[in-house]
């Protein structure tokens, strides 16, 4: 019996310990926003942060993330009011929509540590989550939005 | 023509309602109620007015349109809609896109099928969509006037609903759905005039957008049904090899594993959960039988090319390019090549099926959707009606997914099994087993005159056909679209023009990859053209405007991205500018790159796009298709390779087949020509001039001009 802690609700599961969590939280708990892209931490698209810290679900097993709080893209405001997601929304940002997760988890990680990034925090907290339709320019608008948008809260 | 049916009475009186505008006769399918198509029936006795399969209007005054095309990120989802919302002079606020079912009435009419790709939404529904707003805005307009026993004259509909101008009383549209729907449906209406529009060519944010923020939007590989099982599917690397032996009991035992059944395409293990399929397939000690293509690798094919370049069907002829190059002044030769692609959409392959005795259900992110309905009754029997296509989000789609080859994974794998299953493909599954963009050999020759203008043009093209990827016979058409748009259609005032075309297919797959063979032959046609300005002296974008006097549109946008880049003042120190122009898809594109060489590489600092595109229907989606679309073609031109070993795809997942990354983006400013004309394709159309606008830019950079992709120093 594993114990997992996601978007602050609590399972006791019984899977395979080495089961990368990307799949106990899309095939055993229908978490389905996180997303597979590649299975081998080269896209980000399967991003979700533990303890507030961006990590590769696909590639990380049950067993290490025991106790640790997950945060899923599900696990961000049903009303779409974190200031990532208001950014998003108001850039326009998605296109296919299918990166979204990984490229909004990421964001959120990064504006934690960094409330007002430098375009250089943007490039090394960004760069590893790879999207095909090329939203970059707006996730990149959109991050900065955020920052003020979060201020502007605070 | 469509039948006009109108007396002189209903004439004014449509045309007073509206203030003017084209009266048109209403097509065939928008005369059908939407209950010959699905449950409207029923709905109407709930008070609901469908007027159409494109549309509802229920008491509660929501809006809901059904949108036929795929929303795969380029905006259909919200840009068909607003065709009938414009019409049907709704209020946006209550507008909801819903995916159509399969149902021959919601064919594009360019296909005739229900069909997504060519950059043909708009093109395609332009017509039909605004017809079908029209159509609802006259019924709800009658519906008011009986209401309130007036002359339908003195009523006016705006923002969702109708209101009596001499009185000032108003009803919303949904509380006149009830009357709505027991009235008849007209058989012509009056479509607004550009002028008129309120909608049409306004930044409108987009409908699928909230539920790509929280993580509901519900892609193919999201599906969830009672008792679903999951597949994965053990393929042959070796194209056309076929399974020999199987020692499956390995993979049976892995736990979660429920089946191992072998299928057309390979071997399918069938599990609880996409990890357990994935170690089950994992365990499988297969013997492939590779077949002839076994020692096939990218040096034989381009040798093949090669030999068979000038041996292609002449597809244009203009003056007599032969002579003129045999008596030039100057002459100019040069090889260009290109290599395969994959699409690597960021969602893998994926289809789910439930195939029962007597039913069939398909829940697929797919771009063709009449493809999968008929693949599934070739497959299973079933007639029409038992078969039922789900349209889901796609997680990408750039051509990839208008293919069957996943759609049969998942009709043969829940019918070997007995259950639902959903087959998703692996990455390297994804980036092994697509149908690539072609990669071919060009021959390219120019003659100069004295002045240094070129008087004659010659194009040889050979390579693997996509409309003809299953041809074995010789015979080529020198005019085969998905070889040579893009060379055919070379758009400067050359007085000899060649082009020819030899057909070469291979064992690889080939398909349609984001603006087909645009892709490759802008980048072969505006690179060579940049020799060509080099060698008579001339600057590149002053060739081109010379050479486009002709071309209105084209030299427009032209001028515009010259304009907005600055090309007539010096970039920054160490930065160089490429510009190049292209015109697919009915839109024409051009765009000037802004480089850097540093560490052997090129950099982009900087793209402008300038696009003509007829008549907007959504600006900032246009904007974000050329974003897109210079992204998608920059991944080509800087990265792109997919090379054949051994018979099989060299590359497996990002580390080999890289995309570009967030650092290496530039800053894209997109500029819209304001126009008129009939809308053009908006979804590829900013992808053919990127690749030779970077290489224009090394070139600038190098002296030496870059004649193969991706580009390599």
């Amino acid at each position: 019996m594993i114990r997992l802690l996601v978007n602050d609700q609590e399972h006791e599961l019984t899977a395979d310990p080495a089961m990368p969590l990307l799949w106990v939280l899309r095939d055993l708990l229908g978490l389905t926003g996180t997303k597979y892209g590649c299975g081998i931490s080269l896209c980000g698209a399967c991003t979700v942060l533990a303890d507030g810290e961006p990590v590769r679900s696909c590639t990380t097993p049950l067993s290490k993330v025991s106790g640790k709080k997950i945060t899923t893209i599900e696990g961000l405001p049903k009303d779409r009011s974190h200031p990532v997601q208001q950014a998003w929304i108001e850039e326009q940002v998605p296109q296919c929509g299918y990166c979204q997760s990984g490229q909004i988890l990421s964001a959120v990680a990064l504006l934690a540590r960094k409330p007002r990034p430098s375009d250089a925090d943007v490039d090394q907290a960004m760069s590893g989550v790879l999207c095909r339709c090329g939203t970059y320019p707006r996730i990149r608008r959109a991050i900065r939005r955020a920052a003020s948008i979060a201020e502007k809260d605070a | 023509m469509p039948r006009l049916a109108v007396t002189r009475r209903e004439f004014m009186r449509i045309s007073a309602a509206l203030g003017g505008g084209l009266l048109i006769g209403i097509q065939l399918d928008n005369r059908a109620r939407a209950d010959a198509a699905d449950a409207a029936t029923a709905a109407a006795a709930d008070g609901m007015f469908t007027p159409n399969v494109w549309l509802t209007i229920t008491p509660d005054d929501v809006v809901s349109i059904r949108v036929a095309s795929s929303e795969m990120g380029q905006g259909v989802m919200t840009a068909l809609p607003m065709l009938i919302a414009e019409e049907l002079d709704a209020d946006w606020d209550t507008v909801r896109a819903e995916f159509a079912p399969i149902n021959p009435a919601y064919a594009n009419p360019i296909f005739g099928r229900q069909q997504t790709g060519g950059s043909t939404a708009i093109r395609g529904y332009w017509r039909t969509l605004r017809e079908a707003g029209a159509v609802g805005r006259e019924v709800l307009l009658t519906a008011a006037a009986q209401t309130w026993g007036v002359a339908v004259e003195s009523c006016h509909a705006e923002r969702g609903q109708v209101s009596h101008g001499n009185s000032g009383r108003s009803l919303r549209y949904g509380a006149l759905a009830r009357r709505a729907a027991g009235l008849p449906v007209p058989e012509s209406v009056f479509l607004k005039e550009p002028s008129q529009f309120t909608l049409l060519g306004r930044a409108m944010p987009r409908l699928d957008i909230p539920a790509k923020v929280d993580g509901s939007a519900g892609f193919g590989s999201d599906v969830k049904l009672p008792g679903l099982l999951t597949a994965t599917v053990a393929r042959c690397p070796v194209f056309g090899g076929s399974v020999g032996k199987v020692n499956d009991k390995r993979a049976r035992s892995v736990a979660g594993v429920r089946k191992v059944v072998v299928i057309s395409s390979g071997i399918a293990v069938v599990a609880d959960h996409f990890w357990a399929a994935r170690q089950g397939r994992e365990a499988l000690e297969i013997d492939w039988n590779p077949g002839p293509a076994a020692r096939l690798d990218s040096a034989t094919i381009t040798a093949r090319l090669a030999e068979r370049a000038d041996s292609g069907t002449v597809g244009r002829n203009d003056g007599d390019a032969e002579r003129a190059l045999a008596s030039a002044n100057r002459r100019l030769e040069a090889v260009y090549e290109v290599p395969y692609l994959a699409h690597a959409c960021m969602e893998p392959m994926n289809c789910t099926a439930d195939v029962r005795t007597d039913s069939c259900d398909i829940w697929v992110p797919t771009q063709a959707q009449t493809s999968v309905h008929q693949t599934a009754m070739r497959l299973t029997g079933l007639p029409a009606d038992k078969v039922r296509v789900h349209t889901t989000y796609l997680g990408g789609g750039f051509g990839r997914r208008g293919e069957q080859d996943f759609v049969i994974d998942a009709i043969e794998t829940s019918r070997a099994v007995g259950a639902p299953v959903k087959v998703l493909w692996t990455r390297e599954d994804d980036i092994q087993h697509d149908f690539y963009r072609p990669a071919t050999y060009n021959r390219l020759a120019a003659a100069l005159d004295k002045q240094g203008m070129p008087v004659a043009w010659r194009h040889r093209i050979a390579g693997p056909s996509i409309s003809q990827r299953d041809a074995t016979a010789r015979e080529t058409s020198g005019s085969d679209f998905s070889a040579t748009e893009g060379a055919l259609n070379l758009p400067y005032a050359i007085p000899n023009i060649l082009v020819s075309y030899a057909r070469v297919n291979s064992a690889v797959p080939v398909g349609y990859w984001r603006s087909v063979a645009s892709s490759q032959n802008a980048f072969i046609t505006e690179c060579f053209l940049d020799e060509v300005a080099a060698a008579g002296g001339k600057d590149p974008y002053a060739l081109r405007r010379a050479l486009l006097g002709e071309q209105a549109r084209l030299r427009a946008v032209l001028e515009l991205a010259a304009a907005k880049a600055d090309w007539g003042s010096p970039a920054a120190a160490g930065r160089f500018r490429g510009i190049a122009v292209a015109e697919s898809f009915r839109s024409y594109v051009a765009q000037v790159a802004e480089v850097s060489i540093a560490g052997g590489q090129p950099r982009v600092h900087r793209v402008v796009c300038a696009i003509d595109c007829g008549m907007t229907v959504n600006p900032d989606t246009i904007a974000a298709q050329m974003e897109s679309a210079i992204v998608f073609g920059l991944t080509a031109a800087l990265k792109g390779e997919i090379s054949i070993a051994d018979g099989r795809v060299v590359q497996s997942n990002f580390h080999d087949y890289p995309l570009l990354g967030f650092d290496e983006c530039p800053d894209i400013e997109v500029y819209i020509v304001p126009s008129e004309a009939d809308p053009g394709g908006v979804g590829e159309p900013g992808t053919p001039p990127i690749a030779p606008a970077v290489a224009n830019a090394v070139f600038a950079a190098t002296g030496n001009p870059v004649r193969r992709l991706p580009i390599r120093l």
